[in-house]
């Protein structure tokens, strides 16, 4: 597709309107260096297939093929139309596409990937749009001395012509080919300028349409009766008869993953699920703990390589499985009648979940619509569609439309997870000098089978590594060495099934660059250096060093604090960014036993400051949002969030169980830095920031207390509720509501 | 099925079902009042709050029965009106301060926060930062630090 830096080749499709694309490119198997490479490299082919279309009325629509969750690409993918067509952004309406087949690797939200794969593609498309509308009007004023602004085109003898008037006339019967120049980065007037997200309008007043607010005609409201361990299976229900005449309920039949109601309401499923009396057959992690699995995990870890002459430092670290859980629980909406399925839910492998649901049915590809909706958070969740596939299957069973949510205790309990993962880090130093850095990551099983195991498949003889194992090749793919640490050997070993598993805002990194910042801190003591000014010396790069300087330096790095109250410092890099954080965290008694009702206290992080360059950053607005929640979600890995289990189960249902972290754990101190970029190309921002900041808590903890700590979260040894029970798997709602008004 | 009346967001419902439903489902499987979110049905995470005669309250946590013929439930779309503007200044101030990101918590986020800054206001004082710990509503994106920039500039504003 480039023919330079800036000239690319797009097409005008044949089209009623005027409708144009990039046309299609191939990477070189020499530029995939990263995860993001190869991510980008699979989307490419397909890229000529995703348009902008200029509509009568002068707005610009635009069919984004990928999950909106919360990352703010709405609003960044209508800055680069914007930007290329010169319109006003609230004239560009991004929509969320279909699931559209055709697109093959094109159409999968994750790894952070979407800015990068699609900032060109996209700009090509609105600059063919541009150039052909510029053309349109040449021809209508007999003039090619144009201007276009605001999307309106003028002559310099004041005539104006709207882009929506000639959206007709720029359109071709045929697909042409057009050779289009795309705006050079000096001249951007909206890339790289702040800007609020163009859906918080409707958020604020309630506008916002989630799944579950989609009105589907007869689409009543469905819950799953699940069991009591995970993966357990339904045996026979005792009183069917009795919870089908329950008020308000149409419907209850045993589905695969256990036993269905519909009813008016959703407090009436509730109710119904409560009532139901079944038998249960054992899930797929019967009789297993967390004890059990740390066993399973310290028998699959591979060794460390022959110990080092030299002095070395080596530690292990533990971190315990943790809930991806998203505050719009797992929902989806079916209606599978007459030998079509039609299903709308927030999926990030829409394409996958359509096969699956048209295999699981029985229907042809193209008897399946999927629409993708706007999705209330993922953190990895969404790369799933666990309640897509039931919906489907129930409205298939009833021959009804469905609604179908998890309960908050169902999404907690049988939901995906973060795997328990060990991670061993050996640092081999002699003198002043870093000569090896050996790490050995073993984690039960990741759930991948969403989409990137197929892409990575399909991309397989274009990689440098051979025919390793997927995860392996993941694994080795996300992680860069970012010190100059001598030898480096990194490994993957991956043990266990049964669990359901899958990414949490990163699969591998958070875990992997806490151990190793933690065991850096370790060297650098043994050294007598200076935690900062060690890591600075042996970073690479100038960007890595400045991310650092920028996070010590505004965070005020080796200030005087109070005994029990402690700075720390990290560094992460990954999706082509690179990013460093600053925490002070307060451990002192007062601090940490401060009463909380129904939640965690615990030390409480006082100061962060996250410094970061991803590259270009096409709405900085946007990258500091994710930065924020990024810190908040390396405080909640680093301190409170994990899940507990026991006899096959999670302990935790809701999150007066599961401690994400809450505003009394907010840092009042929380600075974002953007560095200054000249790169003219962006990075990925949804889940760099999880890293450093899980990093730098832990780093920080260890130093207000005096001992590294080695399980995450560091409060994972003290149950802090009182489980709720497993049958009925769902609690009532409460009927106080009134007592609690102040 | 028994009928109960009462008012949403400034118009008389009656509504046609069983007395112990939540009111959570009342409003948006009956009268598809969607901006109130369903978050954990325990009130918990606050995701539904909205407001009873000008008080936060949790509808995940009240049969509908409790509420009679001269009770009015605010929700975040008729939050506006309660201040006769298009936007509420706490919704302004979302605006202002790019809060939001999935935005499935903000409906309740600023419905607690409009009864903070009023409770606040209430007892004559400044919001300190003990008033922002102490709002228990979640949000899975992180957005708390401009949750709390919102609200101090909404309160310093009179919103």
């Amino acid at each position: 597709m480039t023919t330079s830096r800036r000239r690319f080749l797009g097409y005008v499709l044949a089209a009623p309107v005027l409708v144009a694309a990039a046309s299609p490119g191939e990477a070189q198997a020499a530029e995939l260096l990263d995860l993001n490479d190869i991510m980008t490299a699979a989307a490419l082919p397909t890229s000529g297939l995703i348009s902008v279309e200029i509509n009568a009325d002068g707005t610009v629509s635009f069919a984004l093929p990928r999950a909106e969750v919360g990352q703010g690409i709405t609003t960044s993918t209508a800055m680069l139309i914007a930007e290329e067509l010169a319109v006003p952004l609230h004239r560009v309406k991004v929509t969320l596409a279909d699931a559209r087949p055709e697109l093959l690797f094109n159409q999968m939200t994750g790894g952070s990937n979407t800015t990068i794969a699609t900032y060109t593609p996209i700009r090509v498309a609105a600059a063919v749009a541009r150039q052909r509308l510029l053309a349109a009007a040449a021809t209508e004023f007999g003039s090619t001395d144009l201007r276009l602004a605001d999307g309106v085109i003028s002559t310099r003898d004041g005539r104006r012509i709207g882009i929506g008037e000639l959206a007709t006339k720029a359109a071709s019967p045929r697909t042409l080919a057009v050779p289009v120049e795309l705006t050079a980065k000096d001249d951007f007037t909206v890339i790289g300028r702040p800007h609020g997200r163009v859906d918080a309008r409707d958020a604020v007043t309630g506008r916002k349409k989630f799944a579950m607010d989609v009105t589907v005609p007869g689409a009543r409201p469905a819950m799953v009766c699940r069991p009591p361990t995970i993966n357990g299976k339904p045996g026979t229900v005792a009183n069917l008869d009795e919870v089908r005449a329950m008020p308000g309920v149409t419907d209850v039949v045993t589905i695969s993953t256990g036993v269905a109601v519909r009813a008016d309401t959703f407090g009436q499923c509730i109710d119904a699920v409560r009532a139901l009396r079944v038998t249960w057959k054992p899930g797929t992690v019967e009789g297993k703990s967390d004890t059990t699995v740390l066993r399973e995990l310290a028998s699959a870890e591979l060794p460390l390589g022959p110990r080092p002459i030299t002095p070395y430092v080596e530690g292990r670290f533990t971190f315990h499985f943790r809930s991806n859980s998203a505050l719009e629980p797992n929902c989806a909406i079916a209606d599978v009648r007459g030998g079509r399925a039609e299903i709308w839910s927030a999926l990030k492998s829409p394409i996958v979940a359509k096969q699956t649901i048209a295999a699981r049915l029985g229907l042809p590809l193209s008897a399946v619509t999927v629409h993708v909706t706007e999705g209330g958070g993922s953190f990895g969740r969404k790369l799933f569609f666990d309640a897509a596939l039931e919906a489907a299957e129930l409205s298939q069973k009833l021959g009804k439309a469905v609604k179908l949510m998890w309960h908050r205790a169902d999404d907690s309990r049988q939901g995906r997870t973060h795997p328990m993962a060990t991670s061993r880090v050996r640092i081999a130093y002699a003198g002043n000098l870093v000569l090896g850095f050996e790490q050995r990551h073993t984690s039960v099983t990741t759930d991948l089978g969403h989409g990137l195991g197929e892409l990575f498949t399909a991309m397989a003889a274009k990689l440098p590594i051979g025919d390793k194992a997927f995860a392996q090749t993941f694994f080795q793919f996300s992680h860069t060495s970012p010190y100059d640490f001598g030898l480096h050997s990194r490994l993957l070993s991956e043990t266990g099934k049964g669990f359901n598993t899958g990414s949490m805002r990163n699969v591998y990194s958070p875990d992997t660059t806490c151990a190793r910042e933690l065991v850096v801190d370790q060297v650098a003591a043994r050294m007598g250096r200076d935690p900062y000014r060690f890591r600075h010396d042996l970073l690479r790069g100038d960007r890595s060093r400045a991310v650092l300087r920028a996070a010590a330096e505004a965070g005020g790095w080796g200030r005087a604090l109070p005994a029990g109250v402690a700075q720390g410092i990290a560094f992460h890099s990954e999706y082509k960014g690179v990013s460093a954080c600053l925490i002070e965290i307060d451990c002192r008694p007062d601090t940490v036993n401060r009463p909380i009702r129904d939640g965690v206290a615990g030390p409480r992080v006082t100061r962060a400051v996250f410094a970061v360059d991803v590259g270009l950053a096409v709405n900085p607005l946007g990258l500091e949002a994710q930065m924020m929640g990024c810190v908040m979600d390396g405080i909640a890995l680093a301190l409170t969030s994990s899940l507990h289990l026991r006899d096959g189960y999670f302990l935790e249902a809701s999150w007066d169980n599961y401690f994400y972290t809450r505003q009394w754990n907010t840092p009042p101190d929380l600075r974002i830095i953007i560095m200054p970029s000249d790169s003219d190309q962006p990075g990925g921002a949804g889940e760099l920031g999880v890293s450093a900041a899980m990093a730098a808590v832990a780093c920080a903890y260890g130093r207000a207390t005096g001992t590294m700590p080695t399980t995450f979260p560091i409060n994972h040894g003290t149950l802090s509720f009182v489980p709720k029970p497993t049958i009925p798997p769902i609690p009532a709602s409460p009927v106080d509501g009134l007592d609690h008004v102040r | 099925m028994p009928e109960h009346t009462f008012r949403v967001n400034g118009e008389q419902v009656t509504v046609d079902v069983d007395s112990d439903v939540r009111l959570l489902w009342v409003l948006r499987d009956i009268l598809g009042v969607t901006g109130p979110k369903y978050g954990c049905g325990i009130n918990v995470c606050k995701a539904c709050t909205s407001h009873l005669n000008g008080r936060a309250f949790n509808p995940c946590a009240v049969p509908v029965r409790d509420l009679g013929p001269g009770d009015e439930v605010t929700t975040i779309e008729g939050l506006a009106a309660t201040a006769g503007a298009d936007l509420h200044p706490m919704q302004q101030a979302w605006l202002d301060h790019d809060v939001v990101q999935c935005g499935y918590c903000q409906p309740g986020q600023i419905m607690a926060a409009v009864d903070l800054v009023r409770r606040v206001a209430a007892e004559g004082r400044e919001i300190t930062d003990a008033d922002l710990d102490g709002i228990r509503n979640i949000c899975r994106c992180g957005t708390y630090a401009r949750i709390r920039e919102a609200i101090r500039a909404a309160a310093a504003s009179g919103g």
